[in-house]
């Protein structure tokens, strides 16, 4: 609601201000900031994500990296509020240990995917503020990535960005892995190396560009053999 | 904080809600919902024909270039989604599920007409809600009943029967070719080419529609589902067909 007390005198015009009621709420989220991106290879899955952890204009860490081990061949990433990732995560392995006990084989991807698109859904109407990418391989070995909005909307992708800096990456990724908007291309299939290779370059722009992105980069690789996780560091302004 | 302890014992009560979260103050969401789309579906000689755009929107940003928007729900029921791409998925889902229980307990496959009933009573209790569902039900009924099905569902209660529907933000722009266009006595390929024309204008415009044109095909034999096409080729090939039409009519024309 805006004053109409513009004009004061002749030719004076006096400045707006807000004379309305003001409403002043408790907000249940934070938003922590962050980036994760993963990318699905011929036989390999990599989760990555940077490891800052921020609150407004502070920064709470620079540790905190936002992949999590779920099974020998899944990977989740979790970004948005960091209370949210915590609890989600928590409840994650805990569905994870009942589903062992009592079915006695581990979940797969794509099962973990679904279950974690109806534990979403349960909070319809006071939705976990995460955004989730999980990767890793399917029963048949390929690599396999599933993207989450908030409340449980999901669906499998060969790569995906999610997080603070999402809308820069996705662009970019778009071009180089799936050869997007681009004539005349030969269509090389990725190799780990190069996936690995495009994974830090594509962060290093994503710290240039967003702010709450940087300080660290953690990647996990999937593979056959197991979990191999790297450290590269970003910017620290 | 009284007042809404009372509210949500006497909710408890009632037994209305499932989900004990439910309030009367809803909290203010930090990101945006997925929305906007274009969906369409039509009866002919042939069976259902439903096509849909498979843009994901999240308030200006692409989620998702390549979302599925019609969603199988058995061998001879596909269902168009409109409106929140979580809530959408998620009833689908549980509506699937629904059915292969009356299926078990019944001995034979649930009508169109008793899917969108069904669907539409396990919406209710969310009216009101946040919730955005508007889904059309596409099948063939077998039995005594024999014969295609098209209902539109939505969360706000809405149940209807049609020959002919389209929901979503483009759909004014695709009523326009499908009212053109659509005649009992179509074949199967007129048909797809009107289905994808009609989304084919309504992305040109809609800009929360774009990318791919996805066409499912319902028969007395169950859904068929032709490969995902690129509009971008459809521009260009219209591009052409209207260079060759200028080039035809022998005018010169400055474009």
């Amino acid at each position: 609601m805006l004053s109409a007390q513009s004009f004061g005198g002749p030719g004076k015009m006096k400045e707006y201000h807000y004379t309305g009621a003001v409403e002043n709420r408790f907000s249940p989220y934070a938003f922590n900031g962050g980036t994760v991106l993963a990318v699905a290879g011929e036989d390999f899955a990599i989760v990555a994500s940077d490891t800052r952890l921020s609150e407004g204009y502070s920064i709470h860490s620079r540790d905190s990296p936002k992949c999590y081990k779920l099974t020998d061949t899944t990977v989740i990433g979790c970004s948005g509020f960091h209370g949210d990732c915590l609890t989600l995560t928590k409840i994650i392995d805990a569905r994870l240990k009942m589903y062992k006990h009592s079915n006695n084989k581990t979940m797969t991807s794509g099962a973990i995917a679904a279950m974690l698109s109806t534990i979403l859904y349960g909070r319809r109407f006071f939705p976990y503020y995460v955004y989730n990418i999980i990767g890793g391989l399917d029963e048949e070995g390929k690599g396999a990535v599933y993207s989450f909005d908030p409340v449980g909307s999901y669906q499998r992708d060969t790569y995906k960005a999610g997080g603070s800096a999402s809308a820069m990456l996705q662009p970019l990724l778009d071009n180089q892995i799936g050869f997007k908007n681009m004539e005349g291309v030969q269509h090389v299939p990725l190799t780990q190396e190069k996936a690995v290779q495009l994974v830090k370059d594509v962060f290093i722009s994503a710290a240039e560009r967003d702010v709450y992105t940087g300080d660290a980069l953690r990647i996990c690789i999937v593979t056959k053999e197991g979990i191999n996780e790297q450290t590269i560091p970003l910017r620290k302004d | 904080m009284d007042h809404r302890r009372e509210l949500s014992q006497e909710i408890s009560r009632k037994g209305v809600y499932n989900f004990p979260f439910a309030s009367s103050e809803s909290v203010p969401l930090p990101f945006p919902m997925g929305h906007g789309t274009t969906t369409l579906a039509f009866l002919f000689q042939g069976g259902v024909l439903a096509a849909a755009d498979t843009r994901s929107s999240c308030s200006g940003l692409v989620a998702c270039p390549a979302a599925q928007k019609i969603l199988p729900i058995h061998s001879h029921l596909v269902g168009t989604t409109s409106g929140t791409s979580a809530d959408c998925a998620l009833w689908k889902r549980i509506l699937s599920r629904e059915l292969r229980l009356y299926q078990l307990r019944h001995g034979r496959r649930l009508s169109t007409g008793g899917a969108a009933k069904l669907l539409s009573h396990m919406l209710h209790p969310f009216k009101g809600t946040e919730l955005c569902v508007a889904a059309t039900l596409c099948g063939w009924d077998g039995g005594d009943f024999s014969g295609p099905g098209l209902f539109y569902v939505c969360s706000d209660g809405t149940r209807l029967e049609g020959k002919l529907f389209s929901v979503g933000s483009g759909s004014p722009y695709a009523y326009s070719i499908l009212d053109q266009g659509v005649r009992w006595g179509l074949t199967v390929e007129e048909a797809t080419s009107i289905a994808r024309e009609a989304v084919y204008r309504a992305t040109h415009r809609d800009a929360y529609s774009g990318n791919f044109v996805d066409i499912y095909h319902v028969t007395p034999n169950g859904w068929t589902r032709r490969t995902r096409e690129d509009l971008k080729e459809e521009y260009y090939r219209e591009k052409e067909r209207r260079r060759l039409e200028r080039e035809r009519r022998g005018t010169t024309s400055s474009e």
